[in-house]
């Protein structure tokens, strides 16, 4: 009896819930797991783990219904991959949130992430593949109390790791769409935002005055006419010493940074024009400490982030301490049944990005506090250069093409941190070649062939990696399968026990939202980033499995 | 007796499973139109036709690869079955601005959202891009898929007739 009043009233509670508001709630989540193992091969510098096998891995669990919505994340690190931050260690759920609005009120307790305009002053986000996670543990509250206006205001402190770190965040935000308010149907379109952030942490150097309070703001304008747009922001930064803790260089020197875009489309063509300048505005979450955990603002990098081997080999990143850089980008498709189009048509992109240090050298390099580096000069110190230029196109129905050329030029000791004149600047041309070609319904193989000549703009006393080539061959059956046999060949290293191979062999299973992928190969020391952000890879000798699955 | 509570709780819970697992609707998230506006997921319409998400990125190659193939035969879809395609950037600050100059230079028919702070890609679980979901007439996720192989599109296309039929 008991049973069946218990089913009645389950089905009941069902029916009541359909009938509320369609379903009682959503789950929505994610598995991934990460698993290497790491063998010795002395000959690249693979160093063994003690534990043989080393693991990341977490699942997001999100449940929402109507204006609610909570979550969590479990994350286990046992260990932590070898390239990823040691202090990532054990398990445990690091992310949980609940979160419900109602009139226009949205109320946040726990994690979030967030960030402010384009991030010059302030950005929380996750990025698993670099090991970054510096969500935020507080509250937040975003408010629109008419059409057109929206704030938001938060408190809380930013996760490092498997920990929080020592700064206190208040932030503000208030976003204006003119258009929105007015309710105008004018052809441009304003929206005007600015932001407000502030850190406190606790005074303990003795020796110093240190301001225990430290704020930014930041204020951007966003204006759309036609097929124009435009985007500025300008942040500013009160006195941080942060950078250089000791007594003979203590900075108190305030930060700036701008950013600034222009873009101009319509069909068929697209140019975007770029340009950046910052100067002291690395803002930590914890002034006392180094390292990318402690990061809690985002200054964009100014350059394309390549997705093909050799032309990420040498990848720039942002340094926050002062430069100065301009980027362009062209994008363009001669239409089908054109000459250069042909049948299928035919697409072109350009991109030509160059960061130079500033002139004058950062504020923070200067006891005065009253120096400022000259507001838009490049300094002669080149950092990062970037010309390349990529063409696609499909030549018939089975055939299709991709070709890139590019010439870079990368500043390895100051990109990487090295002393100077340690590698000194080094220059690459690049060339690439995509082919895929469709055998029958489902059965595709891809030839990805890539070249880089390298030589030295000026030279370091290290020795030259010089000149690479890569092959891959790849071969799918949609929708279920993936095999990839690729060859990273260092021919040209000085060092001639250092001209090696890399081999690496990958296949892969993908059903729906599940994905398993199992790999074996030898992985080059080198530079790994997303979005402008880095990280060192240690080359490493083993195999890997990964699973990843979404519900 | 124990057995016969543990019945019951049993068949409680996977009651309440069966009608969790009934539907999957959107998650109420603010995106962005390129143009600047907020724009919350919820409100995608197309006539009870139905539509198509798919997260994508300018840094990658098997997104592009996907929406691009898709873009040569839409037309075709959309006569065929009245579909409709969403295409959601995760671009952040660094290549936002680089969306809207690419999707018209591509000649992209599809209706584009900014998911900057990636709130919408959290909220559907989607931890890599591409990742593709179908939704019916009623707006609930019927089918969904991770990456892109040349290929793929026709299993999705069929998928999309099951829904028209």
């Amino acid at each position: 009896m008991k049973k069946i009043i218990s089913l009645f009233v389950s089905i009941h509670f069902c029916f009541f819930a359909f009938s509320q508001e369609s379903n009682i709630g959503v789950i929505t989540g994610n598995f991934n797991l990460n698993l290497q193992s790491y063998q010795e091969d002395s000959k690249i510098g693979a160093e063994a783990q003690d534990e043989i096998i080393l693991n990341n891995a977490y699942l997001n669990l999100n449940y929402t219904r109507g204006n609610f919505a909570s979550g969590i994340r479990y994350e286990s690190y046992l260990n932590a991959l070898a390239d990823f931050d040691p202090e990532f260690k054990g398990n445990g759920i690091m992310y949980r949130y609940a979160t419900y609005s109602i009139d226009n009120l949205e109320i946040t307790a726990g994690n979030y992430y967030e960030q402010l305009g384009s991030g010059l002053i302030f950005r929380s986000y996750e990025e698993k593949g670099l090991g970054i996670d510096n969500a935020m543990d507080g509250v937040r509250l975003k408010y629109v109390p008419i059409d057109g206006l929206y704030l938001k205001t938060f408190i809380g402190k930013s996760r490092t790791h498997f920990t929080y770190s020592d700064g206190i965040f208040r932030g503000a935000d208030a976003e204006l769409n003119i258009n929105e308010i007015l309710n105008s149907e004018l052809k441009t379109k304003f929206i005007l935002g600015g932001s407000f952030v502030s850190r406190y942490q606790q005074r303990d150097n003795l020796i110093f005055q240190i301001p225990q309070n430290v704020s930014a703001y930041a204020s951007r304008i966003n204006l759309m006419h036609g097929k124009w747009s435009n985007f500025g922001e300008y942040a500013y930064k009160i006195n941080d010493p942060a950078n250089v803790l000791s007594q003979s260089q203590m900075n108190y020197a305030n930060g700036t940074a701008f950013t600034q875009n222009i873009t101009f489309s319509k069909r068929g063509f697209g140019i975007s024009a770029e340009m950046h300048r910052t100067d002291n505005m690395t803002f930590k979450s914890d002034r006392d400490r180094d390292g990318k955990a402690y990061i809690i603002n985002y200054i964009p990098t100014l350059s394309k982030p390549h997705t093909y081997s050799l032309l990420a080999l040498y990848p720039c990143a942002t340094q926050a301490d002062g430069e100065l850089g301009i980027q362009f980008d062209i994008f363009y498709k001669f239409k089908k049944g054109s000459r250069l189009g042909g049948k299928y048509g035919t697409k072109i992109a350009i991109n030509y990005s160059q960061i130079n240090a500033l002139e004058g050298g950062p504020s923070f390099l200067n006891d005065i506090r009253t120096h400022k580096p000259t507001f838009i000069n490049f300094d002669e110190v080149l950092h990062y250069q970037d010309f390349n230029i990529s063409v696609a196109k499909k030549i018939n129905r089975k055939l299709n093409t991709n070709f890139i050329f590019a010439n870079q030029t990368y500043n390895k000791d100051v990109l990487e941190g090295k002393p100077i004149g340690d590698y000194g600047i080094l220059n690459s041309t690049i060339l690439v070649s995509d082919i895929s070609y469709k055998i029958k319904a489902g059965h595709t193989i891809r030839l990805e062939l890539q070249s880089l000549i390298s030589s030295q703009i000026e030279d370091g006393k290290q020795p030259k990696e010089g000149d690479w080539s890569m092959s891959l061959i790849e071969y799918t059956i949609s929708p279920h399968w993936f095999l990839s046999i690729q060859d990273m060949y260092n021919y040209g290293n000085e060092d001639i026990n250092k001209q090696l191979h890399y081999v690496n062999i990958n296949a892969g299973f993908i059903k729906g939202a599940n994905r398993f992928e199992i790999g074996y190969g030898k992985k080059r020391e080198g530079i790994f980033c997303v979005g402008g952000v880095c990280k060192t890879v240690p080359s490493s000798n083993g195999f890997s499995l990964s699973v990843s699955s979404s519900f | 007796m124990f057995k016969k509570t543990l019945l019951t709780f049993l068949t409680a819970i996977s009651t309440i499973t069966f009608c969790f697992s009934q539907t999957k609707s959107l998650p109420n998230v603010d995106l962005k139109t390129l143009d600047g506006s907020k724009f919350n997921i919820t409100e995608i319409e197309n006539e009870g036709g139905p539509i198509v998400i798919s997260f994508w990125a300018t840094w990658c190659k098997p997104c592009k690869k996907e929406l691009n193939n898709i873009a040569e035969i839409y037309e075709d879809w959309q006569d065929e079955t009245n579909v409709k395609v969403i295409a959601i950037s995760i671009d952040d600050s660094r290549s936002m601005s680089k969306v809207n100059p690419y999707v018209n230079a591509s000649d992209w028919e599809y209706e584009v959202y900014l998911d900057t702070n990636s709130d919408l890609k959290r909220a559907m679980g989607v931890s890599t891009v591409p990742h593709t979901f179908l939704l019916n007439s009623q707006k609930e996720i019927v089918w969904q898929h991770k990456g892109y192989i040349e290929g793929d599109e026709n299993e999705l296309y069929k998928e999309i007739k099951k829904l028209v039929k």
